[in-house]
């Protein structure tokens, strides 16, 4: 022990455990950094999404809510607010309106904003508290439906109230656009007043909760056990459709950046610990020599390694620290919440990480070196026992990726990911040894410095092939996070282009569209598509009754209670992405389902079940015959459940519609509604600006990422270059013994290097193309497009980029003194 | 011919090594026998291929032997598991290299403090540092193998060997990668250790005036002895 690390002194002191500590260091600063990121970003996403319950948790219930429940939250010093909500008539002069009344406590909202402004469709401001008592604030719809101006005295109930502002956004605006009456927003102590809460109304209460995560954890624990009948939680992760598929986007970006940057990492520690054993070959057969035992040369290099990596991954864990608190401070104003101060775990997690990472690629090669037959120290020639250098690198990695799947917690991701490099390191051994073939045959062809250029490459055929699998890993890592996070990002974005639809409309009377039609012609929009919209419940499932009771996650029981929208269409629409069975044609007579493959998974329904739907007293059977993909994130109209036209066209339907109305036109809402007063315009601008900023956010992380990902990249191509250094060192020594000029020997390692550079970059390209197609195919949900820069940069760029790496770590090649060399090297 | 009440060091019977290569079996070593005293210095000679290395390597336990035997100090060499090997060699040998074998990443003192700190002994510094001094290199202690001439890496090679005394001395062309005058020095250096620590040596030598100053001469030809005076 005590030698160990003195050897372990004396060897940093040379200098020998520099690449290794620095490629460890890297390793493990990037997977914390990473780690803290992710936690707060998700953290910051998250409170971007509470926004949309205007707090971290809400306790809903049929009847007023037991006290015991705000005590308890008050007791852990979170903070509450209060929100009932009802129907109800609202009178003004002789017109009267069907609203939804929603009463607030003065501490509403908890998170997020109310915005009110005073004329409709007029300027908004973000303000922190609801109508005060006395007043009464309408929504836009209101406004209209009513001709209401501020000021206006309204009657609700037996109470009068002064309209004091037009809502602009409530942040928790309910989940179901389909369902909605305009609203009325209220003070909580005026409802006593109005008197219309009676024994028998339909009350919706709440109760929001607001604080610190651990304190909202353990009150939602708490309050789970105690809920009674008509009682229901709501947090996190229960947001709307939209802001969930973008978030689950967003935490996969980050998540594949953090993979990416890990692996390439742990490539970098696989190949500076191959170089650190490679160079101790001898000194292994000395030591043998020189009577230590196989047991004790292991003890050695292991406490050796297990002191290094401790270091090393402490040190990185404490850059990673210090990276987050960069990145907090980067982000601080973009972010609203305020983030919990981070706590020491992912230091120990980070150390934990680093040491995996330094055993898992050095204790195989060192089983391996440690057996290295003591004649070495007389015959050079002999050296350790062969070497499949690939089956100990792949055991390593699927250690470390073990971890990191197991970190990410996205299964799939971390497999596809693991899946596209295990598949390019297969390929690319294939590819490479083609290609290699290829040149040894060109090389006849080939006269002067090219011939000793291409020779070099083909005749150190297993050390080239690692070479480029080494370079080509890490090209392709740089081309997946340059040029391909921007396609990916770019895909998304182009899911919600500038002019996404920013409104919906819906109650659209069948015979109402041609007059509709027109009134977009008028108006010089394009009309939009118009989808029928059939209301029914979901009673049986292959003939078995569905009942709420079956499922335990408290969205799925809320879908089987209400009733499901159905839509029914002869073709597929161009975005829809059956990922399994096929769309029906116009000639079948069957009743058939297509469903949203997220609703199947949640229901269990399968391809070939059978669906019974109530509509309107009778009841449709359908089999399933297709299972769809859909884009929630994109603003379009999307229903879960689609039926064949023959089946659902004949019972009573309304349609819907999204479109994009410019900003500045909003007074053609006006008009439409006084021509359809039985529309409801369903402004959804604020929920595709809450997307956008979780795009910039998620875009910003990924950038900051990738420079480590850039730095771990670049300790993979320098260690691979110094693998060969010290040959390469001693063949131009030799060389230029012989004769050979600077100029001639530089230019032989121009095309080496440029050679290997090229043949990576071709097998960096095939692989991050893949993997775009891949992500983006399976686990973006994003259409791929080819992008043929991938390829320029990668060729031209990984010639270029070896070549000078090359030739800067080789430099002395062409400067040293040949004695010189020779003396150091033999 | 040795004096046969001193005791053998080293014994070899019968040794013969054959490798096969692409199915054809080539033998290097033929039914060797012979033994060495205590104290004596051996130059085994014969030209390249003739199986010098290669005999000094199973002597040394580094290598295995087809058939036969070797044993040091009554101790059959492979009797033993490989570890054990390498704790008679920790013990009871030292080693000089054609190519030095010096550990790069060590400096001149390291490297000799080596084989006391591995056999576990104390005083590993001041034995070092005084066994360097007696090669000529007290000033170089710091210096690494880069900054060392080849002469000066032989020595600090020759000290590594001697710093544990070891009963038994292998060189395997010692002088092998020096100048002539730079081998003459590390032959005089190596000779007056041996007198000094009556150390048994044997070394594998192409060079004349070195296996001429050797008490006997052991000469390979294609694998067989030939020559035992």
């Amino acid at each position: 022990m005590k030698l160990a690390l003195r050897l372990l002194l004396r060897e940093w002191r040379a200098g020998e455990l520099r690449l290794l500590f620095g490629a460890l260091l890297v390793a493990v600063a990037a997977i914390t950094t990473v780690s803290f990121f992710t936690n707060r970003v998700q953290l910051a996403l998250t409170t971007q999404t509470n926004q949309l319950l205007a707090a971290d948790l809400v306790l809903i219930a049929d009847h007023p809510i037991s006290t015991q429940f705000a005590e308890q939250a008050e007791a852990k010093g979170l903070r509450l607010a209060r929100t009932l909500a009802f129907p109800s008539m609202v009178v003004q002069g002789q017109r009267n309106q069907f609203v939804e009344v929603k009463a607030v406590s003065p501490s509403y909202p908890l998170r997020g904003d109310l915005s009110a402004g005073q004329v409709l469709f007029g300027p908004a401001q973000d303000v922190k508290t609801g109508p005060q008592p006395g007043t009464a604030w309408a929504d836009a719809r209101l406004m209209q439906l009513m001709g209401l101006q501020v000021g206006d005295v309204l009657t609700l109930g037996q109470a009068h109230l002064t309209l004091a502002a037009v809502i602009a956004r409530e942040p928790d605006r309910a989940g179901d656009f389909f369902n909605i009456a305009p609203r009325l927003m209220v003070h909580i102590d005026d409802i006593p007043r109005t008197q219309l809460i009676q024994p028998g109304s339909r009350v919706g209460y709440r109760l929001l909760i607001a604080g610190e995560d651990k304190q909202v954890a353990a009150f939602r624990a708490w309050a789970t056990q105690r809920l009674g009948r008509g009682e229901r939680i709501e947090g996190i992760g229960d947001a709307r459709p939209e802001i969930r598929a973008a978030m689950e986007r967003a935490q996969r970006y980050l998540g594949l950046a953090a993979l990416v940057s890990a692996i390439l990492a742990a490539v970098a520690v696989a190949l500076a610990g191959r170089q650190y054993l490679a160079r101790h070959l001898d000194s292994c057969a000395v030591l043998r020599c020189l009577g230590a035992s196989q047991a004790t040369l292991f003890r050695l290099y292991l406490v050796q390694f297990v002191v290094l990596g401790l270091a090393a991954s402490l040190l990185g864990s404490l850059i990673g620290f210090g990276g987050q608190a960069f990145l907090a401070e980067m982000l601080r104003g973009r972010i609203v919440a305020d983030l919990p101060a981070p706590n020491l775990w992912p230091l120990i997690e980070g150390t934990a990480i680093g040491l995996l990472l330094l055993l898992a690629f050095v204790l195989p090669p060192l089983l391996h070196l440690i057996r290295v037959p003591t004649l070495r120290v007389i015959r050079r020639d002999l050296g350790p026992p062969h070497q499949h250098g690939i089956v100990s690198y792949a055991l390593g990695t699927s250690l470390v990726a073990a971890v990191l799947i197991y970190r990410a917690g996205e299964i799939n991701l971390g497999l596809y990911v693991l899946g596209g490099l295990l598949g390019v390191l297969l390929l690319g051994l294939l590819f490479a040894w083609l290609l290699l073939r290829l040149l040894s045959g060109l090389r006849r062809h080939a006269r002067g410095v090219w011939f000793y250029g291409l020779a070099n490459v083909a005749r150190r055929r297993t050390a080239s092939l690692t070479q480029i699998l080494g370079f080509a890993l890490g090209l392709m890592a740089l081309l997946l996070l340059t040029l391909v996070r921007n396609d990916l990002l770019a895909g998304w974005q182009a899911a919600l282009p500038p002019d996404a639809p920013n409104r919906f409309l819906i109650n659209i009377q069948p015979d109402q569209l041609p007059a509709l039609r027109q009134l977009f012609l008028d108006e010089k929009l394009a009309a939009p598509n118009f989808y029928p919209m059939v209301r029914g419940r979901l009673s049986l499932i292959n003939d078995r009754p569905v009942s709420a009771e079956d499922y335990p996650e408290q969205r799925t029981k809320r879908l089987v209670e209400r009733e499901f929208n159905l839509s029914w269409a002869e073709q597929p629409r161009s975005d829809y992405k059956l990922v399994a069975g096929r769309w029906w044609r116009a000639t079948e007579a069957q009743d058939q389902f297509s469903v949203e493959q997220g609703l199947a998974k949640a229901l269990n329904i399968k391809l070939g079940d059978r669906l019974s739907y109530d509509i309107a007293g009778t009841r449709l059977t359908g089999r399933v015959t297709s299972l769809r993909d859909v884009a929630w994130d994109g603003m379009q109209v999307n229903f879960f459940v689609i039926g064949t036209p023959a089946m659902l066209q004949a019972q009573p339907a309304n349609y819907i519609t999204s479109f994009h109305l410019p900003s500045g036109q909003e007074v053609l809402l006006n008009r439409m509604l006084q021509q359809f007063p039985n529309f409801t315009v369903i402004d959804v601008a604020a929920i595709i600006g809450d997307v956008r900023l979780i795009m910039a956010r998620v875009s910003d992380a990924v950038t900051f990422v990738f420079l480590f990902t850039l730095l771990a990249g670049l300790v993979v191509l320098y260690a691979a270059v110094l693998a060969t250094r010290n040959e390469r060192l001693y063949e131009a020594a030799v060389m230029r013994t012989l004769g050979a000029r600077s100029r001639q020997l530089a230019a032989a390692q121009w095309i080496e290097f440029a050679t290997l550079g090229a043949l990576s970059g071709v097998l960096a390209s095939s692989g991050a193309s893949f993997s775009t197609w891949v992500l983006a195919e399976q686990v973006l949900h994003l259409p791929y497009t080819f992008n043929a820069w991938v390829w320029v940069i990668g060729v031209l760029g990984g010639a270029a980029g070896i070549t000078a790496a090359g030739l800067l770590a080789t430099r002395s090649v062409l400067r040293v003194p040949p004695l010189g060399v020779l003396r150091a090297l033999q | 011919m040795p004096d046969s009440s001193v005791p053998s060091i080293v014994n070899v019977n019968q040794l013969s090594k054959s490798v096969s290569h692409e199915g054809a079996t080539l033998t290097i070593l033929h039914d060797i026998s012979f033994a060495i005293k205590n104290g004596e210095s051996v130059a085994i000679v014969g030209s390249s291929g003739s199986g010098k290395s290669t005999l000094l390597g199973l002597m040394a336990g580094l290598d295995s032997p087809s058939s036969g035997s070797v044993t040091i100090n009554g101790v059959d060499l492979f009797a033993l598991d490989e570890d054990g090997r390498a704790a008679l060699r920790g013990r009871s040998m030292g080693f000089v290299f054609q190519s030095f074998q010096l550990l790069p990443m060590l400096n001149a003192l390291e490297n000799v403090m080596l084989p006391i700190e591995l056999l576990g002994g104390a005083e590993a510094r001041s034995r070092a540092q005084r066994i360097l001094e007696r090669v000529g290199l007290g000033e170089r202690i710091a210096h690494y193998p880069r900054q060392l001439s080849g002469g000066e890496q032989q020595r600090v090679a020759i000290a590594r060997a001697f710093v544990t005394e070891p009963a038994l001395l292998l060189a395997d062309e010692p002088t092998g990668n020096l100048d002539s005058a730079t081998g003459a020095n590390v032959i005089e250096l190596l000779f007056s250790l041996n007198r000094e620590r009556g150390t048994t040596l044997v070394l594998v030598t192409h060079d004349q005036a070195l296996a001429q100053r050797c008490g006997r001469m052991l000469r390979l030809d294609a694998g067989r002895l030939v020559e035992n005076a």
